[in-house]
């Protein structure tokens, strides 16, 4: 009697039909994708505007001529994202946490909390942009910046971290109230359990539609191009006026999706990772 | 797994996209079907627009922009016939044999004239400048109006003798247009332009000092500094590209036959003298601007 165990021939039979069913399975998928991806591209190529599209919109020359332009404003787009990224995460736990006070004497910073949150979400971001763009240098306020760049930031700012805001308030009002029962049976203050117990898992639980947020900030630092800053996608259009081509559209999508993908995939492994910890391997 | 077989087509897909473009240039030129009597029958305009297409059989859709600036439009209403433009596209629109009432403004922003594809006007007036980039997308008609570029700033601001004298200055133009290639390619600046969707943008910059001076074309150069902006003024004008008298022509779709008839409409009125006559009426403020070297 040996103790090693060797899988019974039913097991192995099983085993194999189970390995024909997945590579079956496999087959097919990939059978399907390529009928059904190349019935588009061929109804694509063979319509009638074919030609005159990607003479539009693919022009090598023109890719080429408008990309240093491109290449340049992008780079303005990127670090107007992570400057802002920054002030909007502190922004919006800032007013999340005043919301959710409790003192009455804090009652006047709730209130603004809630106003500044229905108010900066209910403008739109362009017109936020505009206002403060062209507003703010208007007022000729002494010491204060003149640049559309620093007035473009700030209006995203605003915008953004009253959406911020509601994600972390979602956030922190989904951790159970039996952790603040708990934390406050092991005597700490009210400011203790937001630190210790609260914030630090509502955050985590936040994690992918805070990301969300982010790719979709990513793209609305183009919005800055209304107040005279020459982002990737300004430049795109500045080309595309004077060359009546619209390729430079296609190298800034480009731009984009080449930042936005990794997010994606960064977020859903984040997701995953803070899941496999939180149920501790019961997945 | 599924979503990551996607993601492998997709670049494929576009990959077929990309290599299957080397537009080959359409050999054409913007002097090609130019000046009327080279090879044109003398046909009048109106003989030739019998024969022409319109959009709308019996009516001719003009296009511009909105807002629709003066000293081209007057009151943001193309339909009135007052303002350079309108009343050169009347008059073209007469000569074709079509009357006032046959006439029908459509509105057509800047960046949508060019998209492929068939137009929804006959053709656009909108000051816009012929370049020979452009003539291999769009048919342009011969010229209506010869454009300078002209420096605006604020009275009190900076002095500026000549060109060299703005290549320090902080300077802004429209986007898309030839004011702004006039600042990169003969001022060239120090500091970069900034870039303005619209003439709007452009004027409230200069007001708020965000630029030291900004840059349009003469005519609406004028109109800002002697209507819109208290306090500025036209330091001097200059030709974007040494040589080369830059014009705005109406714009049709690619291989138009309205072409040779707004073309003929144009010669009868450069030679009786209505494009002269308008000219004088809408525009004859901009002539003594001093002339920057």
């Amino acid at each position: 009697m040996s103790g090693a165990w060797t899988p019974s021939p039913r097991e192995l039979e099983r085993q194999q039909v189970r390995r024909s069913m997945r590579r079956r399975s496999t087959l097919l998928a990939t059978a399907a994708v390529v009928v059904v991806f190349g019935l588009l591209a061929a109804g694509v190529v063979s319509s009638p505007g074919w030609d005159r599209f990607t003479e539009t919109f693919f022009a090598w020359e023109h890719a080429k001529a408008s990309f240093p332009a491109i290449l340049g404003g992008f780079w303005l787009n990127v670090r107007l994202f992570l400057i802002c990224e920054v002030l909007i995460l502190v922004v919006g736990l800032a007013v999340a946490l005043a919301r959710g006070s409790r003192s009455p004497l804090l009652a006047p910073v709730r209130l603004l909390a809630v106003v500044y949150v229905d108010l900066f979400r209910g403008v739109p971001t362009l017109l936020l942009v505009l206002m403060l763009g062209f507003g703010m240098p208007a007022l000729q306020l002494q010491g204060m910046p003149n640049s559309g760049f620093f007035w473009a930031g700030v209006a995203l700012v605003l915008s953004y971290g009253a959406y911020v805001a509601e994600v972390f308030r979602a956030g922190i009002d989904s951790i159970h109230p039996s952790q603040v029962n708990s934390a406050s049976a092991l005597a700490l203050s009210r400011g203790q359990t937001l630190r210790f117990v609260v914030v630090p898992q509502a955050v985590r639980r936040v994690g992918p539609p805070l990301l969300n947020d982010f790719v979709s900030l990513q793209k609305d630092t183009s919005l800055v191009s209304a107040v005279a800053v020459f982002d990737a996608v300004f430049a795109a259009r500045d080309y595309t006026a004077y060359n009546f081509n619209y390729t430079p559209y296609v190298v800034v999508s480009l731009f984009f999706v080449a930042l936005t993908i990794p997010m994606a995939r960064a977020t859903d492994w984040l997701g995953r990772r803070a899941l496999e910890r939180e149920r501790a391997g019961a997945l | 797994m599924r979503l990551r077989r996607t993601a492998l087509a997709a670049p494929a897909l576009l990959a077929l996209a990309v290599t299957g473009c080397a537009p080959a240039d359409e050999e054409s030129d913007a002097a090609d079907e130019k000046s009327p009597g080279s090879g044109e029958t003398s046909q009048t305009a109106a003989e030739c627009a019998e024969s022409a297409a319109f959009r709308t059989e019996g009516r001719l859709s003009i296009g511009t922009d909105s807002p629709a600036y003066e000293p081209w439009f007057v009151d943001d209403d193309p339909t009135n016939g007052e303002g350079y433009e309108s009343a050169v596209a009347y008059a073209v629109a007469e000569r074709l044999g079509f009357a006032e009432d046959e006439v029908e403004w459509v509105t057509v922003p800047f960046n949508s004239v060019y998209k492929p594809g068939a137009k929804n006007f006959d053709f656009d007036i909108n000051q816009i400048s012929i370049t020979p980039e452009r003539a291999k997308v769009v048919d342009f008609s011969d010229g209506y109006y010869s454009a300078a570029q002209a420096v605006i700033t604020l009275e009190g601001g900076v002095e500026v003798a000549d060109i060299a004298a703005l290549t320090d200055l902080k300077l802004g133009a429209q986007t898309g247009t030839t004011s702004l290639t006039a600042i990169r390619d003969v001022i060239k600046p120090a500091t970069e332009p900034l870039v303005f969707e619209d003439t709007n943008a452009a004027k409230q910059a200069l007001l708020n000092g965000q630029v030291d001076a900004i840059l349009a074309d003469l005519p609406t150069a004028f109109y800002i500094s002697s209507v819109e902006i208290e306090g500025s003024a036209i330091v001097g004008q200059f030709q974007p590209e040494t040589g080369e008298q830059e014009e705005f022509g109406m714009l049709f779709e690619k291989g138009s036959d309205l072409v040779p008839c707004v073309n003929a409409a144009l010669a009868e009125m450069r030679d009786d003298g209505t494009l002269a006559e308008i000219e004088q009426e809408w525009l004859s403020d901009v002539v003594d601007v001093p002339e920057l070297s």
